[in-house]
């Protein structure tokens, strides 16, 4: 059959699905609100894991490749002087470019009670008495650049600090609670002892290596733990992975009883529907000419009930925050009181959703459009 | 010319309901004549009727279309022919509701792929031929009975069928309307066309334009002439 | 095992394409003991009428088989992060032994898949369809291949563990490496060069001839140079091309290139190959069938089309391989 041929055929059984879609509103509108609803659901689940995925993700990426903490009967203690000191000399680390100690602690002001970041960056110049906030003290304590704002130190002194700048809220979700000062301010408010480290940063070239300084550490200090980078990531993959596919599992039982509805609905032919088919059939339509409507007629209401399912679910993750879903998937990061993901689309995540519903959905509606496009010819002037 | 020889027809084959509806059938339908099946209801003239224009396949025996024996044709090829030379006027007019009578008519030729623009051209032809030119945009279920059937009559002239069947054509009109398709069977049967029809009504069987008349009893044919 | 819901969407569409057939196997039995097609038996009709669900069915497993390959590389790419050591699909996939099995049977099935559709489409345009027993014999056949894969991937899937440190693409295609692929990879660019223009324009030339003359040999022919040419094209991949689009004289991965950082130019590169070894197969296979009185016009139509189909695919795969190597900033040959 010559291409043009075959293209106005298609488009005249296209037509003819249309108009016959048009005809069984009311079916056809409660199947493809139950196909929207779960698309709508599963790719609410898949983008928001996606979107908690690649936030965490981003944040690692500018984190330092080890982290190197220092154990006292297994629990963590701050770095005493001279530990930095003796890994430079003892140990002949190859491949670590750069190493530090950092100072951090978690501050709890009970005025808004929430749990602030303290911070003192090496590689930034504050001045003493000032300080920089993240985005949620500026939403919480109504700060701006330029206000002073005073802290009761667990030693119950009050420190004043001015309020240098604010963070931009590119990414929210470390940097929300932070509060960054300098470094004399910080042992002065925490009574931290001078000479001593929350932990120790080293970053590391050759992403290779990063296992073997590692191996090496462990060997000549005992009492260290290295955090490596790679290892948070894949634990935080594979745990929103986890729990997305538990999501995933959980809604399994609502894939099935999508399909068995599809099902039903394909099965369940009207007499109306049935008769038209007869006389299709009787006029000089073929088997494949009623499957073939019968396919467009599937793919068309499949790729509506997809298009609006994921906008809806797009729609909900990125700017009405997953208000659904956001207990169950977010879990522990509960944390941060607020946070805008930032907005993604990926081909992988498009491909598993359709595995998820259409195809489940031509699968179940395969056998009973073939029997319904089987119908003897003859049967209009049998009846 | 259709030619028919040993038809047998069997429903329910190898259950216990098994029966028979065609025993043993020989006919030839002569090109550009009417012929009239007739029969009391249960006679096996409307199995015969699907078989002549290949909507079925008989169980035994062989026919032969135009020279050409098409008894053991999977439906794909038989469903081509058919719809190359058969046009199909049903009892009930089959016309699907919801529908305008313009795409009623063009629906026989959706699977030939011509062009939308050029069958809505010939539909409106054939619409105007019949005098129904004016309610070609009307839904088919706001049609009067005699307006549905020449919509059906349209719709099976289309692909310009050599031979056209009719089930029991009559059997929903009044007298007044029966008369004016018999009006529309003579305009088609003087264009050179095939008629085979089944009937019981008198008006039909014994009125001057049918050329033959096959009578047939417990899927046997009785009488022909 | 990790759970993961491209993973269970895997496991789901070979799990239901299984069953499918499983639950058709029957009476494809039937067609295979009973088929008579002048009889007008019920028997008959009813088979016949099945006829239609085999093929749709087959359509649909078909077209699974050729969404879940590429998102098995797809997904093997994306679970990279998870494994040390891994960059990309290769270092996922060799997390165990039953990775790389696991993606030969989904290709396997989807070039059986198009094998079975092009026989599906002559056989049922003649009259008699003759290649009925033929084709739901290989339908039964297929059945344990479906079942294969869909445990390769169980095993696969199952055996990840995260915390297993594997090799990726840097060392199976690198030049010490002793396997097959990295023997391949270690071929100097000039008689890997002259190997892909010669294996391709072969495949393209005899393809074109079948279009121009189709006859059996030509036929034949363009069945071999199609899978000689699909050889040569990924021996290509692996030896050189890569190498340019990666602009990196030791990078002879044939995955990366489907990654969004080289802005999915492999997918350029495979779809028109794979489709056209898929029609030159094909039509090499339909070929065997020509003395049937009535397939032969049949199968020349479609062995025609599918060799015009080939040359193109192959044609298009050598220019946009051509056009990489060309836009790139690499030197190999002076």
């Amino acid at each position: 059959m010559p291409m043009k041929t075959w293209i106005e055929k298609q488009r005249h059984l296209i037509d003819f699905t249309l108009a016959s879609l048009a005809r069984r509103k009311a079916k056809n509108l409660g199947l493809l609100f139950i196909y929207t609803l779960l698309v709508f659901v599963l790719a609410s689940v898949a983008l928001y894991a996606h979107a908690l995925r690649t936030e965490a993700q981003k944040v690692l990426a500018s984190s330092p490749e080890i982290v190197l903490q220092r154990l006292v009967a297994g629990r963590h203690d701050l770095i005493p002087p001279g530990y930095l000191e003796q890994i430079g000399q003892n140990v002949r680390l190859r491949g670590v470019q750069k190493m530090e100690g950092r100072l951090w602690g978690y501050y709890y002001d009970s005025v808004v009670k929430a749990n602030y970041t303290f911070m003192a960056p090496r590689d930034m110049q504050i001045p003493r008495g000032e300080i920089i906030v993240g985005p949620a003290l500026e939403r919480s304590r109504g700060l701006a650049a330029g206000n002073g704002i005073s802290f009761r130190s667990y030693s119950g002194e009050l420190h004043t600090f001015i309020v240098a700048e604010v963070l931009p809220q590119t990414s929210e979700l470390v940097s929300a609670d932070l509060v960054l000062m300098h470094e004399e301010d910080f042992r002065a408010f925490f009574k931290y002892p001078e000479g001593h480290w929350t932990d120790i940063a080293m970053s590391v070239a050759n992403p290779q290596e990063v296992r073997n300084v590692a191996i090496k550490l462990l060997s000549t200090l005992p009492d260290s733990r290295p955090i490596l980078r790679d290892e948070v990531l894949r634990t935080y993959a594979s745990i929103f992975d986890w729990r997305e596919g538990l999501m995933l599992a959980l809604l399994s039982a609502a894939i099935l009883a999508f399909g068995i509805f599809a099902w039903e609905k394909a099965a369940g032919l009207s007499a109306e529907e049935r008769r038209e088919i007869g006389i299709l059939k009787a006029i000089g339509w073929e088997t494949g000419d009623v499957i073939k409507m019968k396919f467009w007629e599937g793919l068309l209401v499949s790729l509506l009930a997809f298009l609006l399912g994921y906008v809806a679910a797009y729609l909900h993750v990125f700017h009405l925050d997953a208000m659904i879903f956001e207990p169950v998937l977010k879990g522990w990061a509960v944390l941060y009181p607020r946070f805008t993901l930032p907005p993604h689309i990926d081909g992988l995540q498009i491909a598993t959703l359709f595995f998820f519903t259409v195809f489940p959905y031509t699968a179940a509606v395969l056998v009973p459009i073939w029997r319904a496009a089987t119908t003897d010819p003859d049967t209009v002037m049998r009846s | 010319m259709i030619e028919l020889t040993g038809i047998r027809k069997a429903f329910n084959q190898g259950r216990h309901n098994e029966y028979w509806a065609l025993s043993g059938i020989d006919l030839a339908i002569p090109d550009q004549r009417v012929t009239a099946l007739r029969g009391p209801s249960g006679s096996g003239k409307t199995t015969l009727l699907t078989i002549l224009g290949c909507l079925a396949r008989p169980t035994e025996g062989r026919v032969r279309l135009k020279d050409e024996d098409i008894s053991g044709l999977p439906e794909r090829f038989l469903t081509e022919i058919r719809r190359r030379t058969f046009g199909f006027i049903f009892q009930q007019f089959n016309l699907i509701r919801g529908l305008s009578a313009l795409e009623n008519i063009i629906l026989p030729a959706y699977p030939t792929g011509q062009p939308r623009q050029a069958l809505l051209e010939k539909a409106e032809a054939l619409l105007a031929g019949v005098d129904l030119g004016q309610r070609r945009d009307a839904q088919v279920e706001w049609l009067s009975g005699g307006e549905q059937q020449r919509v059906a009559i349209c719709r099976a002239l289309i692909n310009d069928p050599e031979i056209l069947i009719a089930d029991e054509p009559t059997a929903n009109l009044d007298t007044k309307l029966s008369k004016e398709f018999l009006g529309i069977l003579e305009k088609l049967a003087d264009q050179g066309r095939t008629i085979v029809l089944t009937s019981h009504d008198p008006l039909v069987v014994d009125s001057a334009v049918v050329d033959f008349v096959v009578t047939l009893r417990d899927g046997r044919i009785v009488d022909a002439k | 095992m990790i759970f993961q819901p491209a993973i269970i969407a895997l496991l789901l569409a070979a799990g239901i394409s299984l069953f499918m057939l499983l639950a058709a196997a029957p009476f494809a039995v039937r067609v295979i003991r009973h088929w008579d097609v002048a009889s007008g038996s019920e028997r008959q009709l009813q088979l016949e009428r099945l006829t239609y669900l085999f093929s749709t069915l087959v359509a649909f497993v078909c077209l699974v088989q050729i969404l879940a390959a590429l998102l098995f590389v797809f997904n093997a790419d994306k679970m990279s992060v998870m494994f040390v050591g891994a960059m990309c699909a290769v270092g996922a996939l060799n997390v165990n032994a039953f990775g790389f099995p696991a993606l030969y049977a989904q290709l396997a099935l989807f070039f059986l898949a198009t094998l079975w559709l092009a026989i599906n489409h002559v056989d049922s345009r003649a009259r008699d369809y003759p290649l009925v027993r033929l084709k739901y014999g290989l339908l039964l056949a297929a059945i344990p291949l479906f079942a294969l894969s869909l445990y390769l991937q169980l095993q696969y899937f199952l055996g990840l563990k995260a915390d297993v440190i594997t090799s990726c693409c840097g060392s199976m295609f690198s030049e010490q490496a002793s396997t097959l692929a990295s023997e391949v990879s270690a071929l100097p660019p000039k008689p890997a060069l002259i190997g892909f223009y010669g294996g391709l324009c072969a495949a393209i030339g005899i393809s074109i001839w079948h279009w121009l003359r189709p006859r059996d040999g030509s036929g034949y022919l363009t069945g071999i140079g199609a899978l000689a040419g699909f050889g040569a094209a990924l021996a290509g991949i692996l030896a050189f091309v890569s190498l340019y689009i990666y602009e990196h004289p030791h990078h002879h991965c044939p995955f990366c290139i489907l990654k969004p950082d080289y802005a999915y130019q492999g997918y350029w590169l495979y779809i028109p190959l794979f489709t056209g070894a898929a029609a030159g197969m094909s039509a090499g296979v339909l070929r065997l069938f020509s003395r049937r009185p009535t397939l032969a016009p049949i199968i020349n139509i479609t062995s025609r089309a599918l060799a015009g189909v080939a040359a193109v695919g192959f044609g298009l795969f050598l220019a946009v391989a051509t056009l990489m190597i060309w836009r790139s900033n690499l030197i190999l040959l002076d």
